[in-house]
């Protein structure tokens, strides 16, 4: 998107708009795909269309001039104030029942001025208060100095809300109607305008308005000869070709055609630099442009009038340049480039127009080249640049002068003492000249055009455009006849468009004759192709680089109609097979589960940096503890599960807190228990989301979704009827992942098992689906827990890979029966040694109890005086029962007596007394 | 009556009225009306009444039976009673404490969102279909219409990787090239792709350098761009609430042609003007367009046969408009805070 900003009075030189209610065209030029961002009110005042309110409006909405406050005034009297000598009386007559009179130190005003137009303020106006240090709006109120009242104000330009300038009052021509509302007579108002980058043609005022123009279908004006004289024209082959001077001033070589398509240039001769005149800089300050002198002004307002940027050399300053090469030359010291092509002018000996003024016997040449790489060049900015043989250099016969339509060069810039320019308008391959100014980091006004594409026709009228102004804003004269070096020309363009094509794309029928109208208003033209009545030969505009193929085309005729006339329909295509998308539903299904188990959903920064992998990788080099016993096992250590430097890494990161892509979402979800343990009691989090990991000999990544969890604080929430704080740790969160494994059917094949993680401390397991592991959960260890700045409490976290659980979310489970008769409760409490795990004495249990146990409680561990050191006492709560038959406490008794005679054998366990 | 009944019923009712609760009471009863009680042996004993007694000791024997089986009758309803008042009386509860609420996590806002979008879509036959985060230049840039160079790039700051040609995708649209390969050709598409994109841009409160996006596709022999407005108004109406105004203007991306933006009439004015739409009455809520011809040929399809659309859209920006979220920050930023607001 490229910013520019149009002011309407600007505008209106092309094409009328001051009949027009600006909200209005602003609106129709946005749906024309013209965005208006933005309306600055210099003056002219809003309709009701505009929503802003008065109240709200602020320096960059600027200020409406009230209609019956504000007015063309003349003064008709000054005299000195009879009680301070600083100050004036002056009398205004503005169109009221009678004079007014004001009191005014202005600078620009003397006793006894009269017949002079001023912007008149009556009190009660709405003014920008001069004063204030931030942009604030005033009522202008009766004042009394020393014994006079003022009645009003002579405004300057700070007052109106037009510029900073409080100098001095504005003073208006002489033909100014006294009593007119200032706001009818100079009021304007600025679009501030985002153009995307297939409008190349509308970043300036002539292209923004022939668009204008085609959507009001009114005609373009063409008060300059240089755009007078193509009106009409179409394809660039039909463009006026300009004249060659009278005697050559410049030589033209281009050895890279591809990326100069055509340099330009015309000499200007005696200016004289200085301040532009006050409507150039007004204009430019509206556009946003700060005004310099008057060749650098005209250059910049012929860029925003016609889109073609250029670039003013100071002429002598080249011609000095070259009698040094030749001194060089002369010394033997250097071959001359002689490839390329050149401009074809008249021979400056064999001319028989000798000026009073003549011409240099050693002429400048320009040479569009190829840097070379490593070539160095310092910029306009002071800063040396390194070049590559990819970017365009502007060079004569000396050395390096500039970057071609990217930046100039210091030393043959204009500056105070230029009598003569020279004035280039050239074009440039926009490929090449966006990545040149991207490369060196040198965006501009000029690149931000050039780069988008500008027709290699524009410089000649442009420049004939921007020398002419340059003349008038100081002085001198343009030498007849321009340098034209035209390698790569433009071709013009044809499309064959048949209207059926616009009703398929469209869906709406749109008549030959209001497609052929649509395109002639844009300029294209338009003819039948042959006796083929179905189709018709588009000619592209020379302007315009953007249309080459029918859609193009369908895309300005709907534009102009309107996108509101196209109908809205429900398709009536064929619908596309349907199918059932599992991998969504069972992500989903899963991220259902674990809300439903208590558990915020949330999403992390897929980037991360590499702070974030030295805190996971904290207790590495810890030793490895016995997972039962509590104990360090000798010479072990957590191992290194992951190399922190193996990551997809960005080339251009924007921090270095955010230069590589995940690898886990353990650092994402430890940084989520940290942020918010501190604030909220109970912590619980989940997230679903993608991890990248780097695939050998792909330069892709695998791109895997993975589940995180992370669980600390407090179980419940404390609260009125629960003083309980017990925190939650390792067994929640194994509780949430086995219920989250048993809805989806899982659980039966799930095992836990004790493992090392070097995220995780003793309590540390990994879960398998059969053979596959599915993940680690367990506690946090403390070292990790620590770089992590969590609180000094348990911290639970899992991983879980993603595509297994998806895999079952079709599981549906069998029913199984319900028995009618009464179930029978017993509890069974047996020592073990330490290193017995309770899966394996349940599995006994199980096995050993057949089918009428049904249920296998484990409600209670006892470790103490009770047992013998080195042992447990598992407690559990056994239930019973069959489908066909009330239990008998012999049944019972039976089943019991095998279930610790096995315990017994197997695990040696003991019946506790 | 003989006085030794008399005696019995006067002892017997005094004793009904000192049980005190169900205990005392089934004591009475074993008592006096129990299978070995006073007065089922005053029944045994007639025997020992003389004869000419028994009739009148009978009647009498039986009236005492029953009179105290009704007042037993009676005194046990008066103790479910009182037991029950006494129950209720301590039940006395402030019902204004708070409840004790289950623990029930929330779905992420942007979730929620994407899910709404999903569940809208479908019922236009859209259907999901995910593609990859990184990417390469040819699928992100090259296949939809911007060859290298091209300045249509500039519209997205681009993430590169270290890898030359592999970056973090800049927007889903790569995606239409993935569903054209995978579905395609000579088959119609409709699928929605959702997904993560990145971009290399300042991270402020109006812009991340992370963000979901949801592109949608349709390809068949007879869409057009009326087809097109039909679904983003139908989504709209969905989205936003039956009878939304809509607005199309004319726009660019690369990879569709003609391309429009369409607006929303502001949800939280009406139109008339507020600081959220900064008072132009509309607010945008998708890119689209017809897909370019030259996408649609890098996708499988002849351009001369089938024609499609294509739009996009940003879930976070549309929660934001719905929730009135004014920094789009909060999003990845993990605050419980802000995350539990949304359920
Ligand atoms: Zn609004």
């Amino acid at each position: 998107m490229t910013a520019i900003k149009v002011p309407l009075s600007w505008l209106n030189d092309f094409v009328d708009v001051f009949d027009l209610d600006p909200v209005e065209l602003a609106e129709r030029l946005t749906l024309a795909g013209l965005e208006v961002e933005h309306i600055r009110w210099v003056g002219l005042n809003p309709s009701d269309a505009y929503h802003v309110p008065a109240d709200r409006m602020g320096e960059e909405d600027g200020l409406p001039w009230e209609l019956d406050k504000l007015f063309v005034g003349e003064i008709i009297r000054t005299e000195r104030h009879p009680n301070a000598d600083r100050l004036l009386l002056a009398t205004v007559e503005y169109g009221g029942d009678k004079p007014m009179t004001i009191i005014t130190g202005a600078p620009n005003l003397r006793p006894g001025d009269s017949m002079i137009k001023v912007a008149f303020a009556t009190i009660g106006a709405r003014l920008v208060d001069p004063y204030a240090d931030a942009y604030k709006t005033m009522t202008l109120k009766a004042g009394k100095i020393r014994g006079i009242r003022s009645e009003g104000m002579a405004c300057s330009e700070r007052e109106l809300g037009i510029s900073d300038e409080h100098e001095g009052i504005i003073i208006l021509p002489p033909n100014a109607p006294v009593g007119m509302p200032l706001a009818d007579y100079m009021g304007d108002a600025v679009y501030s305008m985002d153009l995307t980058p297939n409008l190349a043609r509308d970043l300036n005022i002539i292209g923004v308005a022939r668009e204008v123009a085609a959507l009001y279908d009114r005609p373009l004006k063409r008060p300059q000869p240089e755009l007078a004289a193509l009106a009409g024209i179409v394809r660039p082959e039909d463009m006026p070709r300009p004249q060659p001077p009278a005697r050559r001033f410049v030589n033209i070589e281009i050895p890279a055609p591809d990326l100069c398509h055509r340099y330009t240039a015309i000499l200007i001769r005696d200016v004289e630099i200085g301040e532009s005149p006050g409507w150039i800089k007004d204009r430019l300050r509206k556009a946003g442009v700060r005004p310099i002198s008057n060749i650098v002004d005209a250059t910049n307002y012929a860029m925003l009038e016609w889109g073609q940027p250029t670039h003013a050399f100071d002429y002598d300053l080249l011609v000095e340049r070259a009698r040094q090469a030749e001194g060089q030359k002369s010394r033997g010291a250097e071959e001359q480039s002689d490839s390329g092509f050149s401009a074809e002018a008249s021979d400056p000996l064999t001319s028989d127009i000798l000026t009073s003024d003549p011409l240099p016997s050693v002429l400048p040449t320009i040479i569009m080249r190829r840097a070379r790489d490593g070539e160095k060049m310092t910029t306009l900015d002071g800063v040396e640049r390194e070049l590559t043989s990819d970017m365009l250099m502007i060079t004569d016969t000396l050395g390096t002068v500039a970057v071609g339509g990217v930046m100039g060069g210091l030393e043959t810039e204009v500056n105070d003492q230029t009598r003569n320019v020279l004035l280039e308008a050239a074009s440039f391959d926009f490929i090449n000249n966006r990545r040149t100014s991207q490369t060196l980091r040198l965006p501009s006004e000029a690149t931000a055009r050039f780069s988008k594409g500008i027709s290699a026709e524009m410089p000649v009228p442009a420049g004939l455009r921007c020398a002419r102004l340059m003349v008038e804003l100081a002085g001198g004269e343009v030498v007849e006849g321009i340098e034209d070096c035209y390698p790569t020309e433009q071709h013009s363009v044809t499309i064959d468009l048949a209207p059926a094509e616009v009703r398929r794309i469209l869906g709406m029928d749109v008549p030959t004759a209001q497609i052929s109208d649509i395109l002639r208003h844009l300029e294209f033209d338009v003819e039948p192709l042959g006796d083929d009545e179905n189709t018709l030969r588009v000619t592209v505009p020379w302007f315009r680089l953007d249309a080459t193929i029918p859609a193009d085309l369908i895309e300005e005729v709907v534009r102009i109609i309107g996108y509101d006339q196209i109908p809205t329909t429900l398709m009536d295509d064929a619908l596309p097979p349907q199918w059932r998308n599992w991998a969504l539903e069972g992500k989903e299904r899963v991220r259902d589960l674990l809300t439903g188990a208590g558990l915020q959903d949330i999403i992390s920064y897929r980037l991360i940096g590499p702070e974030v992998n030295r805190k996971l990788l904290a207790a590495q080099g810890e030793p490895v503890y016995d997972p039962v016993a509590g104990v360090a096992v000798d010479d072990r250590q957590l191992p290194v599960i992951f190399d922190p430097e193996a990551l997809v890494r960005l080339e251009n990161p924007l921090t270095p807190a955010a230069d590589r892509l995940r690898s886990t979402m353990l650092g994402n979800m430890l940084a989520a228990l940290a942020r918010n343990a501190r604030s909220v009691d109970r912590v619980a989090l989940f997230e679903i989301g993608k991890v990248y990991w780097p695939v050998e000999d792909d330069s892709l990544p695998a791109e895997p979704e993975l589940i995180s969890i992370g669980l600390t604080g407090v179980r419940a929430a404390r609260n009125w009827s629960n003083q309980n704080d017990q925190m939650l740790d390792f067994f929640d969160l194994k509780g949430v992942v086995e219920e989250l494994l048993a809805r989806l059917g899982l659980l039966a094949d799930a095992r836990f098992e004790a493992t090392v993680h070097p995220l995780l401390g003793v309590r540390a397991a990994r879960v398998l689906i059969g053979k596959n592991e599915l993940g680690v959960l367990g506690e946090v260890h403390p070292v990790v827990r620590r770089a992590f700045d969590l609180p000094d409490q348990r911290a639970c976290i899992a991983e879980l890979r993603l595509a297994p659980l998806v895999a079952a979310v079709s599981y549906r489970p069998a029913m199984q029966s319900i028995s009618n008769f009464p179930a029978v409760k017993e509890d069974l409490a047996v020592v073990v040694d330490e290193a017995v795990l309770a899966e394996q004495v349940e599995q006994v249990i199980r096995q050993a109890g057949g089918s009428l146990l049904r249920d296998v409680t484990l409600f209670d561990i006892y470790r103490g005086k009770q047992v013998a050191a080195g042992k447990k006492s598992l407690a559990y709560s056994l239930t019973f029962q069959a489908d066909d038959k009330t239990l008998k406490d012999s049944d019972v008794e039976k089943v019991r007596k095998r279930i610790i005679a096995r315990l017994g054998q197997a695990l040696g366990a003991e019946l506790r007394a | 009556m003989r006085e030794d009944l008399q005696l019995l019923r006067e002892g017997a009712l005094a004793g009904l009225q000192t049980a005190g609760d169900a205990d005392a009471l089934e004591a009475w009863r074993i008592q006096y009306l129990g299978r070995k009680g006073t007065v089922t042996d005053l029944m045994r004993n007639i025997g020992q009444v003389p004869a000419e007694e028994r009739p009148a000791y009978g009647q009498a024997a039986n009236a005492l039976k029953n009179e105290l089986s009704e007042a037993f009758d009676a005194r046990q309803q008066a103790l479910v009673q009182e037991s029950l008042a006494a129950e209720m009386a301590a039940e006395g509860v402030d019902v204004t404490l708070p409840g004790r609420r289950p623990q029930i996590g929330g779905v992420h806002p942007s979730n929620q969102t994407l899910r709404e979008i999903t569940d809208i879509f479908a019922t236009m036959g859209f259907q999901v279909f995910a593609s990859r985060d990184v990417e390469t230049d040819e699928y992100n840039f090259e296949l939809l219409n911007m060859p290298p160079g091209h300045p249509a790039r500039d519209l997205w700051d681009t993430f590169y990787t270290t890898t030359p040609g592999v970056i973090m995708r800049t927007h889903t649209s790569p995606g239409q090239i993935h569903a054209m390969k995978a579905l395609g050709p000579d088959k119609p598409i409709r699928v929605i792709l959702p997904g993560m994109c990145y971009r290399y841009e300042q991270v402020s409160a109006r812009a991340e350098m992370m963000f979901h996006q949801v592109e949608g596709l349709a390809i068949g022999r007879h869409i057009t761009m009326a087809d097109l407005k039909g679904v983003i108004v139908e989504f709209a109406n969905q989205l936003y609430g039956a009878g939304r105004k809509l607005r199309f203007r004319c726009s660019h991306f690369p990879f569709t042609e003609p391309s429009v933006e369409a607006d929303v009439d502001c949800i939280l004015c009406g139109g008339s003007g507020c600081a959220v739409c900064k008072y132009v009455g509309w607010l945008e809520i998708m890119g689209a367009g017809m897909v370019h011809p030259t996408v649609l040929r890098n996708g499988g399809y002849d351009p001369a046969e089938w024609s499609g659309f294509a739009f996009g859209m940003g879930p976070e920006r549309i929660t934001m408009l719905k929730s009135g979220i004014s920094d789009i920050r909060y999003f990845f930023g993990n605050d419980l805070r802000f995350l539990e607001q949304f359920g």
